[in-house]
């Protein structure tokens, strides 16, 4: 008996190698599938790596894809994106790329002090030349180059501008615990937080611990202002200041009022759609999560079910992020990839892409037309507020520098300590501002 | 010696190279199909952890700069770092609460089919079908069975808990005890490997022994406590080394229930960050070789006695 049930389990054994055998060469199949220069009359592929796989951002790449292949017959368009939000996996698959000298011919990054990484490391050729072909410097706006241009030279083409400043938050909440509209600075919001509570709603919604990064770059552009805030990515920034000790004070007060942690932002963005919760800070990636109908959102009624408004004390400022396309060194098809490149710093590139990706274009002369509800509002804000760079989202500080703020925040969320957070602030700063 | 050679001449050399000739027959096609696997072995894991272990001494905190040798300088200073201890304290919860429970559950679970189960084979396919999945798989499904909400925000356990009237809890994002929850998904999946384990060993026991023990007056539970438990040790060395050395290197569900969060930091979670985030590759190599060590506390031991074992058989 003993011997026939060792049998079986000897034949289910076998099973499972076969099994594992015919997955891992479907794994090698698939990396044969992968783009392979196309030898003789083959159309040339076109590498393009992005973290784009969700829906509307998805939806908004192919509708570059197709302008890009009514444009260019000669090429194919290969899209080699990573699923995965805000690009986590996605970039480390892109490093391991970068190091074994097969990049793709053009990839996905944040614009701004992300890249600096990249330009260190010499993968990325400069665009100067891209920018005077296509006339950019006139069509972008003046602060969006200085802030992208690392020693006089840009090495990406902003395809899209985010905002991070946003706080969304529940009409029907606020006027059941009596608060007449969304707070304007730091102590009004603790106030209107305080008010919430008191009705035994959550007063502020959080996610995981990036979210909690991406409140304190709102509260510190709250408190600090403008100025002082892009001073502090500047070298030799004092972050020992005491205008800092006070806004992370604040900081310290507006979290004590966060509800449970949630999963992500979409669960937490969800709590205030759902009356569960007042107010919630993200970016405006919200707004399609809270506007689009099921499958891809929720489908609630802007202005109603959600509303939206500068975080407090920001109004006036722009808390900026921006996707943007890169040439790395050595890509294979290099006028492919330029001639990705011009489309998606075209005005009908941008224009195809951002109503579906919920952003708005990066360039001035956008058709308004196309752009309805919060996206109108954020077009009008961006032709006339000052700006400044986002941390959490790559275009204040560079990669190692934010990997070390979310360590000092995630240490916080579990000490409460200011002084320990303002250190290790200040420490990251020293270590990484260039 | 030399006249012993001399005398009986060629044939003996005949056989001396005939015995040769068999002897490599013998051995060198069994060395040729190894061969490779010995290679291979070498290069991808003593040569690679050989190329871990002199990154981590060198200065290389970020991708392009050369690296200077620093000696243990990394091993040193990674203690100064908050999140390390952090990471350590939640790595050394997690294998303890993982490790016995794992161990406990597998046990009592053999115990119960080694007491003739109705339907034990089917059982027996259930309890081990969680092996089969991935801890991302687990890890997933478990973020939901665990999430924190509560009162009417519950869902998953808590939900339940509170149907039940038991107390609901924050599971792992609770600040002290979170990791010992993350264990509880490791310790569904692991399990029923561990009662495989101890079932074959308790089928290992023979039938004579208890019988005699039995005669001699024994009750049921000296039989277990006596007998059989003491001809268990070596299965549960082999499950303890299995069980700590997954524990130790956990990762993916880890990333799967929680992320990258501090709250549920681990030493290979850390090294990711390391690695990945903050482009130090120094320091996610010095997080590496501290996993490498940690575990090799527990696999070399059970390497020696195992060759002593195979050695006095």
């Amino acid at each position: 008996m003993r011997l026939k049930v060792r049998s079986r389990w000897t034949a289910v054994a076998a099973a499972v190698m076969a099994g594992v055998l015919g997955l891992s060469a479907c794994g090698g199949g698939d990396r044969a599938a992968q783009p392979t220069q196309g030898g003789g009359d083959a159309k040339k592929q076109v590498e393009v790596f992005s973290w784009w796989t969700g829906p509307g951002e998805a939806d908004g790449l192919q509708a570059m894809r197709k302008i890009f292949e009514e444009r260019n017959p000669s090429y194919t368009f290969f899209d080699a994106a990573v699923a995965g939000g805000s690009g986590d996996k996605a970039k480390a698959l892109l490093q391991s790329k970068l190091q074994a000298g097969t990049p793709p011919d053009t990839f996905q990054g944040h614009a701004g002090a992300e890249l600096q990484g990249y330009i260190k490391a010499g993968d990325l050729e400069e665009l100067n030349s891209l920018y005077d072909e296509l006339k950019l410097r006139e069509v972008l706006p003046a602060q969006l180059i200085e802030q992208i241009s690392v020693e006089g030279k840009i090495y990406s083409v902003p395809v899209n501008i985010h905002r991070s400043n946003v706080l969304w938050f529940n009409p029907a909440v606020l006027k059941e615990a009596g608060v007449a509209g969304a707070p304007k600075t730091l102590e009004e919001f603790v106030a209107a937080l305080e008010k919430v509570k008191a009705k035994g709603r959550i007063p502020l919604s959080v996610g995981s611990e990036w979210t909690v990064t991406h409140l304190l770059e709102s509260v510190l552009l709250g408190s600090l202002g403008t100025d002082a805030y892009n001073a502090l990515f500047k070298p030799g920034a004092d972050w020992n200041s005491p205008q800092v000790t006070r806004a992370l004070e604040q900081f310290k007060t507006i979290l004590s009022y966060a509800g449970d942690p949630q999963d992500d932002w979409q669960p937490a963005a969800k709590q205030v759609a759902d009356g569960e919760a007042a107010f919630n800070v993200m970016g405006d990636w919200a707004y399609g999560y809270f506007h689009n109908p099921p499958e891809g959102g929720l489908g609630k009624q802007s202005k109603t079910d959600f509303d939206w408004a500068p975080a407090p004390g920001t109004e006036g400022t722009y808390l900026w992020l921006s996707d943007s396309f890169t040439l790395p060194k050595g890509a294979k098809n290099r006028d492919g990839a330029l001639a990705w490149l011009k489309v998606a710093a075209s005005k009908e590139g941008q224009d195809a892409f951002n109503p579906k990706k919920g952003s708005i274009p990066a360039r001035k002369d956008a058709d308004r037309s196309l752009y309805t509800d919060y996206l109108a509002d954020a077009l009008k804000d961006w032709s006339g507020d000052k700006l400044a760079g986002s941390i959490q989202h790559g275009v204040a500080v560079n990669q190692p520098w934010l990997a070390a703020i979310n360590e000092a925040v995630g240490l916080f969320i579990g000490t409460k300590d200011v002084p320990a957070l303002q250190k290790a602030l200040a420490d990251a700063a020293q270590a990484h501002a260039q | 010696m030399t006249g012993a050679r001399q005398a009986p001449g060629r044939a003996c050399r005949a056989r001396l190279e005939e015995m040769l000739v068999r002897r490599v027959r013998t051995w060198l096609p069994g060395l040729l199909l190894v061969a490779p696997s010995i290679v291979a072995i070498g290069v991808f894991v003593y040569g690679m952890l050989g190329w871990n272990f002199r990154l981590a001494m060198t200065d290389k905190h970020d991708e392009v700069s050369e690296g200077r040798f620093v000696g243990l300088e990394n091993f040193i200073g990674l203690w100064d770092q908050p999140r390390w201890h952090i990471s350590v304290n939640h790595a050394i919860m997690f294998t303890i609460v993982f490790v016995l429970g794992a161990l406990v559950l597998g046990w009592f679970l053999a115990f119960l089919m080694e007491k003739g189960i109705r339907g034990e084979g089917t059982f027996r396919a259930i309890y081990l079908f969680p092996m089969a999945i991935s801890f991302v798989a687990t890890g997933i499904v478990w973020r939901w069975l665990m999430n924190s909400g509560m009162e009417e925000r519950a869902v998953g356990f808590n939900r339940l808990f509170d149907a039940i009237g038991l107390p609901q809890w924050q599971w792992f994002r609770d600040p002290d005890w979170g990791m010992a929850a993350m264990a509880l998904p490791a310790i569904w999946q692991m399990s029923g490997y561990v009662m495989a384990l101890f079932l074959a060993g308790f089928r290992g026991v023979p039938e004579e022994l208890r019988e005699a023990a039995r005669v001699d007056g024994c009750t049921e539970w000296g039989v277990y406590r006596h007998v059989v438990l003491p001809l268990l040790r070596p299965v549960t060395l082999s499950a303890l080394i299995i069980l700590g050395h997954i524990s130790l290197k956990v990762f993916d569900l880890i990333v799967a229930v929680s992320g990258k969060q501090i709250i549920t930091d681990v030493p290979a979670v850390f090294m990711w960050v390391a690695v990945f985030d903050s482009h130090d590759p120094a320091k996610g190599a010095t997080i590496a070789s501290y996993i490498v060590l940690s575990v090799a506390v527990f696999v070399i031991p059970y390497l020696i006695w195992s060759v002593r074992k195979e050695r006095r058989s």
